[in-house]
């Protein structure tokens, strides 16, 4: 390594930072030769986004130094990064939605008293950025009406207009389907041919095997191995960011769906402004079968579980549960849902699935607190609830086993394990699940999906929603695609491949293509 | 990865005691200003307000305003509701106090009234807090701006009642005929005197007791039944609680009856127990230095009751203050309260930062 002539992009050494007792980043070394792209691996909490934000200056570490080019750089803020080359993409995008491309490309970097001639000047900027990189954009486009696969584009020239030789991109295939994110990495490849140094950070295995020329990962603070992309796999990558064997497959046997559990047809809500979040969507879901909703985020999954639980009333369309006809004008809320037998795992547990402010006992009863098994007469019976709670942490290997624990303190996939305990438990016949394992380690994931299938077995209906392709053909019996608030495709999910469900979920899929796939 | 946690004494205890003494500094630093020796000035205000029967007796006679005013921000501050109309329902329970006694003080005996005025001081108080609950639930009214408008109304309100309707037509001030001795809250010395206990003469009375039991109830009823429950979690995470079924705007306005009714306690402490007659102005700001108690006693009843003591201490050690220098006129006396408030409401995270970090450092340093 020291005969190396040519100096390394940007190197790291022994580059250490703590928060209260937490070591979030321990003694990390990285070096990350000019023109590739690097991929840094590792789970939620691994201090993977710690490591981005020192690097991009808005933390300090407690010790050690970055190097870029052969230089040691002090970045004490973001623009020190900036001037230091380095530029970051954000998991969300730091945009204004209402300007247009070349006002948000010149954010912050306006040059001068009047705004037209810095105008002007960013536009040649930007047109031979965009010609070089060949990242073709419409500059006087209003971000807001741009997909996200352009808005990303956008932070990425915003990025290189101030400079940037080394790009930093965090978590950036959240938004997309499968054929953008595809597309990213076209964009990356060229970046790089061009001498820009990326680092990509994910926890998304498939990416890193396909878009990268070394990876590294992280596990608890630390950096535990650097390979060649080339000369590893999956389940190498799986152990080292985990620590243990991991098997990435469910075992499942073939469904057998028997009576109709619900019944939708054409649900359709609008939101507060009046636009349309849901479009007459219809579907049956069955008893003993999993039937999987994919789709790009935000594109009324959301409003689709929230319509089905009660939470949001519908203004169309009707559901059949549980002998009941449930329509907009005889709504039923969450409660009385829940007491036809339906549960629900929201997709963001900090947000609706918990309150983490209480205590894990408090929190494991939250949607029941009005049952009998938890009151009194008057007051809520406090014993029931901690020994009940004692009881589920035992059975879903809750860690720490302790009911007295503020939720907020356990990691992300002990607190899933609580909330889907609590909905799996009170034995309902339909669930609803959303995002199961958004960001959930992936030991805990294993144990996720086999309840999942397991409560399938035991002939309940399940409804799956999920950003990832991974998991929705992992689980699902049967896969119904969503795109802008409709359903746009059913497959079996024997059928399914990467393909077809990402052309789908892009509602770029017609039938002649079929024969093809 | 290991998650150092702070003690709960810091929090609940050492992080306020530290932001008083800061206060108590800044307040020498006022006395020096206006050529007081602030240690003088000190042992004035604490013999005022500690030293003697009397002085704890109208310590505690004031902490019992602050009290029910404390409890009644706090109910609603659990809920995620900044009630800022103490002051109004306060007074409007009064003057529900008021029309139970001026009705019923000839034909009725004590044992009737007291009850009835406690259920009216509650009622007056708690439909005052109904229109601005009601707005914000189904209308979408933000209830702080409308609870400050509420207590505008009820001043005015009081006015004309008083003037044109409650005024003693002999008189020519603003208030009521005073109510007959069975209409009286009976002072505590009184009731302590037959036992054999001597607590010297002060307007300190049952409202007292009143506001104790307050304390109690309002503590099972957030932390022990199901109703509390759901404010909690409507307070802390408003999204969770529609995902659990809880009727929001039901809660939010269950939570803003009882915040008003027991504002209207007041009522009990200042019409029927001290000054036996309905007039102007007996809240005195109360209802808003509820807000301070509430802050500062952490929105939990023990803490409410201490924060009520000081705030009581310092209006009773104030007036002795002021009483006894008199260049310290009772603005100063203000000056220091705000003080107070300053450091325990505003300020309140000034040092919070850096203990809980030398307290993290420390318990990561042991584990090592």
């Amino acid at each position: 390594m020291t005969n190396n002539t040519t100096p390394y992009a940007i190197e790291l050494r022994d580059i250490s930072k703590r928060f209260g007792a937490v070591q979030a980043n321990k003694d990390i070394c990285l070096q990350v030769p000019a023109g590739t792209v690097h991929g840094i691996i590792g789970e939620n909490g691994a201090g993977k986004s710690t490591l981005m934000s020192i690097i991009y200056g808005f933390y300090e570490a407690d010790s050690g130094h970055i190097e870029v080019d052969g230089k040691i750089v002090d970045i004490r803020n973001s623009q020190d990064a900036i001037k230091a080359g380095i530029g970051m993409v954000h998991q969300h995008f730091m945009l204004v939605e209402n300007f247009t491309v070349l006002e948000n490309v010149m954010l912050g970097a306006e040059g001068g008293a009047l705004l037209q001639q810095g105008m002007d000047a960013a536009r040649t900027e930007l047109k031979r950025l965009a010609h070089e990189y060949s990242l073709d954009i419409d500059v006087d486009a209003v971000v807001e009406e741009l997909p996200v696969g352009l808005q990303q584009r956008v932070e990425i020239l915003k990025a290189l207009y101030r400079g940037a030789r080394i790009l930093i991109l965090d978590e950036p295939t959240g938004v997309l389907t499968p054929q953008e994110a595809d597309h990213l990495f076209r964009i990356l490849r060229s970046l790089t041919e061009q001498g820009v140094t990326v680092l990509l950070i994910t926890h998304k295995l498939r990416e890193i095997l396909a878009s990268t020329s070394n990876v590294s990962v992280m596990r608890q603070g630390e950096m535990v191995a650097h390979r060649e992309t080339a000369k590893t796999d999956k389940e190498e990558l799986a152990e080292l960011m985990v620590g243990k064997k991991v098997r990435l497959k469910v075992d499942k046997d073939d469904a057998t769906p028997t009576d109709v559990f619900l019944s939708a047809k054409n649900l359709s809500q609008f939101d507060s402004q009046g636009v349309k979040r849901l479009k007459e969507v219809s579907l049956e879901l069955r008893a003993g079968e999993i039937l999987g909703i994919a789709g790009v985020s935000g594109n009324g999954q959301s409003e689709l579980l929230n319509v089905l639980s009660g939470i949001t009333p519908m203004d169309e369309g009707e559901i059949q549960f549980a002998g009941q006809t449930i329509t907009a004008s005889a709504p039923k809320n969450a409660a009385q849902m829940r007491d036809m037998k339906m549960a629900h795992v929201p997709e963001d547990r900090h947000k609706m699935g918990l309150v983490t402010g209480f205590e894990a006992y408090e929190a494991a009863v939250l949607g029941y607190h009005n049952s009998a098994a938890y009151n009194g007469a008057f007051l809520m019976n406090r014993k029931a609830m901690l020994d009940e709670c004692n009881t589920r942490m035992a059975a879903w290997d809750v860690r720490p086993p302790n009911p007295h624990l503020k939720t907020a303190n356990f990691s992300g996939g002990n607190q899933q394990k609580i909330v889907i305990a609590r909905e799996v438990e009170q034995n309902p016949d339909v669930l609803l699940i959303g995002q199961p394992t958004r960001g959930v380690d992936i030991g805990a994931i294993e144990n996720i999906h086999e309840q999942i299938v397991k409560l399938r077995d035991s002939g309940k209906a399940i409804l799956l929603v999920s950003v990832e392709l991974d998991e929705i053909m992992a689980l699902s019996d049967r896969i119904l695609v969503m795109f802008d608030g409709a359903v746009v495709g059913e497959l079996d999910a024997k059928d399914a491949d990467e393909r077809t469900l990402g052309l789908m979920m892009a509602n770029a899929y017609n039938e002649d293509q079929k024969g093809v796939a | 990865m290991s998650q150092a946690k702070v003690p709960v004494w810091v929090n609940v205890g050492l992080i306020p005691f530290i932001n008083i003494v800061l206060a108590f500094l800044v307040s020498g630093l006022v006395f020096v200003a206006i050529g007081q020796n602030p240690i003088e000035a000190a042992g004035y205000l604490v013999y005022g307000a500690f030293g003697y029967d009397e002085g704890i007796g109208y310590t505690l006679y004031y902490a019992t305003n602050f009290i029910f005013t404390g409890l009644a921000v706090s109910v609603a501050f659990k809920a995620g509701l900044f009630n800022i109309g103490g002051e109004g329902q306060a007074y409007i329970g009064g003057l529900g106090v008021g029309l139970v006694c001026l009705s019923l003080d000839h034909s009725m005996p004590f044992i009737v009234i007291m009850p009835l005025a406690i259920i009216a001081a509650a009622l007056f108080g708690a439909a005052w807090a109904y229109v601005p609950a009601y707005l914000q639930a189904r209308r979408g009214s933000h209830i702080v701006i409308t609870t400050i408008m509420f207590n505008f109304i009820a001043s005015s309100l009081m006015v004309y009642l008083m003037v044109n309707w409650l005024k003693e037509k002999t008189g020519m001030a603003p208030n009521s005929r005073t109510f007959e001795e069975n209409a009286w809250m009976p002072y505590l010395h009184n009731m302590l005197t037959p036992l054999g206990i001597d607590i010297g003469d002060s307007p300190l009375n049952g409202a007292f007791i009143l506001a104790l039991v307050c304390c109690v109830l309002v503590w099972v009823l957030i932390w022990h039944t199901r109703w509390g429950y759901q404010l909690r979690t409507l307070g802390t995470n408003p999204t969770a609680a529609k995902y659990a079924g809880i009727d929001t705007a039901k809660v939010t306005i269950w939570v803003m009856l009882i915040s008003g009714g027991l504002a209207g306690f007041v009522g009990i402490n200042e019409i029927m127990g001290v000054n036996h007659s309905l007039l102007l102005n007996f809240t005195a700001g109360y209802g808003f230095a509820g807000i301070a108690v509430s802050l500062m006693g952490r929105n939990h009843p023990i803490g409410i009751v201490l924060a009520a003591v000081l705030f009581g201490a310092l209006y009773q050690g104030g007036a002795e203050l002021a009483f006894e220098i008199p260049s310290i006129t009772p603005e100063v006396v203000v000056v220091i309260q705000g003080l107070v408030i300053l450091f325990c409401g505003a300020l309140e995270h000034m040092f919070k930062g850096r203990i809980e970090g030398f307290f993290i450092r420390r318990a990561a340093a042991q584990e090592k």
